[in-house]
């Protein structure tokens, strides 16, 4: 993998079915290793586009590349092993499967994806323990109880561990922070940041409160690079 | 794969109580199967183990299922006898080694009596050929005597030296009571899981004995002023029996025997071959019983809705978990192959709790199976019809799986990685 871009979109069109179009978009970029911040309001597609750019949606024109390969042109198959090797999800909230323990939670990107688990050394629990204790979550009767039982705060970071383990390349975050109070929101940004920059992923922070800017490398308007007339 | 069947064993476990009952719902269904299966067999292999070793049952002109049942099994009554002189005449043939004649009508509080003589003893076989074995005691030798079988002498509580007063008919006791002479118990048989358990044995001539006076059915008012001296002086011998077991000389003289003996001129008569009127009555009932394995069969399939129904109305709750799947790296066959697996094991642990509970009730209810009925539990332990209800249970659940599955796939792939609630 020569190329530097984590993510590369080049003249993307996309619209739900029976929808104008959502998306349109000429060129974004998103380097190895940057941490940006993609700002816009409720709406306007950043789900959306975080789909496009995990593979989960197929866009009606344009290229999108992820760590160098273009998602349209890989088949079904590739682009599913493609977001389970390299890919870290993390959702706004309900971000954890509630019949699994926090440690299997955590570890459940190993079941789906050898890379990731050749990546921890095929020792997924260890590795998610040690995950789980950088972000502050050590207590071991926690780790073993129903994630249901956790609060918000708590079930974001475990996410996080989840979305860090095995180390894949690009992190994606969708308003991981907007059912956190203020203080909890900047501790979690910051240990989300650290933890990017100490596995070297690059890292595309979704939200529409742009006064989280400052946390990140850069900031993008979505409204800037969306020639599309988003209806809200 | 097996991640996957974990993940589908937490879910499954994460929905206790629903899949709970939907596991009882498909144990039900297979016991239900599993139990009509049984009993069918069981009452074969009872019947098919009652009489062995008799070649020909000879009795008045009837249906030769009638003559079966009533003769062997002591179900239903015979509407016609056969008399005494005849019954000597058929004995008395060449191509005839032995005879047992048997007389049946009455009754001693619900168990049947029947008049025979010590042949009975020698040539009724059962089983493959078991001969009947006295625990207890000896054989009647005097005409107020009884051997009784091994449910009579549980149930009733009777032993040696019990005294038994025999009721004219089926009735249920009262005014058409033999009192005037018990019987005494000599003997007590071993079990042997056929009705002759359920049989109070007494010698033809006590039969004869306690219906003088009651020639015309009912007892006569003069028949208590009878003493026993005087009726130990008549002739004893019956003017008429019920049915008669023959042995052949040569097995393979047996259907010209028994032609000659259904066209013989004079008295008519009824000759049947045990095996061949059993055959015509598995005939009679396959009907009921492939109506009952249908039934059962209906009984299974909605059994397995509920497997579908309880699965597809899990989906609506378990589309954010699908999202989170998918985002986290399953690809869509992962997504198929747990919705696949989750009615899989639904229908696997369904279909073993069924296995179970049979068993569980053959075990319980087995022994009162077999003495009451006679039902033979020896073939009814685990069989191939198990394993077989087993796969095709767990197989047809796996099928039912590919509907909800394919729901989720195309759900899971219309949401995108919108978690939605
Ligand atoms: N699965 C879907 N099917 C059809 N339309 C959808 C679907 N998901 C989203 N949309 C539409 O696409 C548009 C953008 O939705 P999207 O979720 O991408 O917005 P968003 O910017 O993430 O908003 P928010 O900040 O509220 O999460 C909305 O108008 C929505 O109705
Ligand atoms: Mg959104």
């Amino acid at each position: 993998m020569t190329d530097s871009k984590a993510v590369s979109i080049r003249n993307l069109e996309f619209a739900w079915p029976d929808s104008p179009v959502l998306l349109d978009i000429a060129s974004f970029e998103l380097k190895r290793g940057e941490r940006l911040f993609l700002r816009g309001p409720s709406g306007s597609g950043k789900s959306t586009l975080l789909g496009l750019i995990a593979g989960v949606l197929e866009p009606q024109a344009g290229h999108v590349e992820v760590l160098g390969e273009d998602m349209a042109a890989l088949p079904g198959s590739k682009r599913d092993r493609l977001r389970a090797d390299c890919l870290g999800v993390i959702f706004q909230m309900f971000n954890l499967v509630p019949y699994l323990s926090v440690v299997q939670n955590v570890t459940l990107p190993c079941r789906f994806s050898a890379g990731r688990r050749e990546a921890v050394g095929g020792h997924p629990v260890e590795e998610a323990k040690r995950l789980l204790a950088r972000l502050g979550l050590t207590d071991a009767n926690l780790l073993e109880r129903s994630v249901t039982e956790l609060s918000v705060g708590q079930q974001q970071r475990v996410a996080v561990a989840r979305a860090l383990i095995g180390g894949p390349q690009l992190l994606i975050a969708d308003e991981p922070t907007s059912a956190l109070d203020a203080d909890a929101r900047d501790r979690f940004i910051e240990l989300l940041n650290e933890e990017a920059s100490r596995s070297g992923a690059a890292l595309l922070f979704v939200s529409h409160d742009g006064a989280l800017a400052s946390h990140f490398d850069r900031g993008v308007d979505l409204a800037e690079i969306n020639q599309a007339r988003a209806m809200t | 794969m097996t991640g996957i069947l974990g993940l589908a064993w937490r879910s499954l476990m994460n929905r206790r109580g629903s899949a709970l009952l939907t596991i009882l719902a498909v144990a039900l269904s297979v016991a239900l199967f599993l139990g009509v299966d049984k009993a069918r067999n069981g009452a074969r292999a009872g019947f098919d183990n009652t009489i062995a070793g008799t070649d020909l049952i000879v009795g008045a002109p009837t249906g030769q299922i009638n003559l079966l049942l009533y003769s062997v099994f002591r179900l239903g009554n015979a509407t016609a006898e056969i008399s005494w002189d005849t019954y000597q005449d058929v004995a008395a043939r060449d191509d005839i080694a032995w005879t047992v004649p048997v007389s049946l009508g009455d009754s001693h509080r619900g168990f049947r009596v029947m008049g025979t003589d010590q042949s009975y003893f020698e040539h009724y076989k059962y089983g493959d050929g078991q001969p009947l074995r006295v625990v207890e005691g000896e054989r009647f030798a005097d005409i107020y005597e009884a051997v009784i079988g091994a449910a009579v002498a549980r149930e009733l509580g009777y032993g040696i030296g019990s005294e038994i007063v025999l009721t004219h008919g089926l009735g249920a006791g009262g005014l058409t009571d033999h009192e005037n002479r018990p019987f005494i118990v000599k003997a007590v048989l071993a079990p042997t899981g056929t009705p002759v358990d359920q049989t109070i044995h007494i010698p033809l001539e006590g039969m004869t004995a306690i219906h003088v006076g009651w020639e015309s059915g009912t007892k006569n008012p003069m028949a208590d002023t009878i003493t026993e001296e005087m009726i130990r002086s008549f002739d004893l011998t019956p003017k008429s029996i019920t049915a008669v077991f023959v042995g052949l000389e040569r097995r393979g003289t047996i259907l010209s025997t028994q032609r000659a003996l259904n066209t013989r001129p004079g008295e008519p008569l009824l000759a049947i071959i045990p095996g061949v009127a059993l055959g015509e009555l598995w005939q009679v009932t396959s009907v009921v019983e492939r109506a009952l394995i249908a039934v059962s069969i209906f009984v299974i399939a909605v059994g397995l809705v509920s497997v579908l129904t309880s699965i597809l109305t899990s989906l609506n709750e378990r589309r954010r978990e699908m999202s989170i799947l998918r985002a986290t790296g399953a690809r869509p066959g992962h997504i198929f192959f747990l919705m696949v697996a989750e009615a899989g094991l639904l229908g696997f642990i369904g279909a073993v709790t069924g296995i179970v509970l049979v068993q569980v009730g053959l075990i319980l209810l087995g022994p009162v199976l077999a003495s009451s009925y006679g039902v033979q539990l020896s073939g009814l332990g685990l069989s191939l019809t198990d394993l077989w209800t087993l796969l095709a249970v767990t197989g047809a659940a796996l099928l039912i799986g590919v509907v909800p599955a394919i729901t989720a796939l195309r759900r899971s792939l219309a949401d995108g990685l919108t978690v939605k609630l």
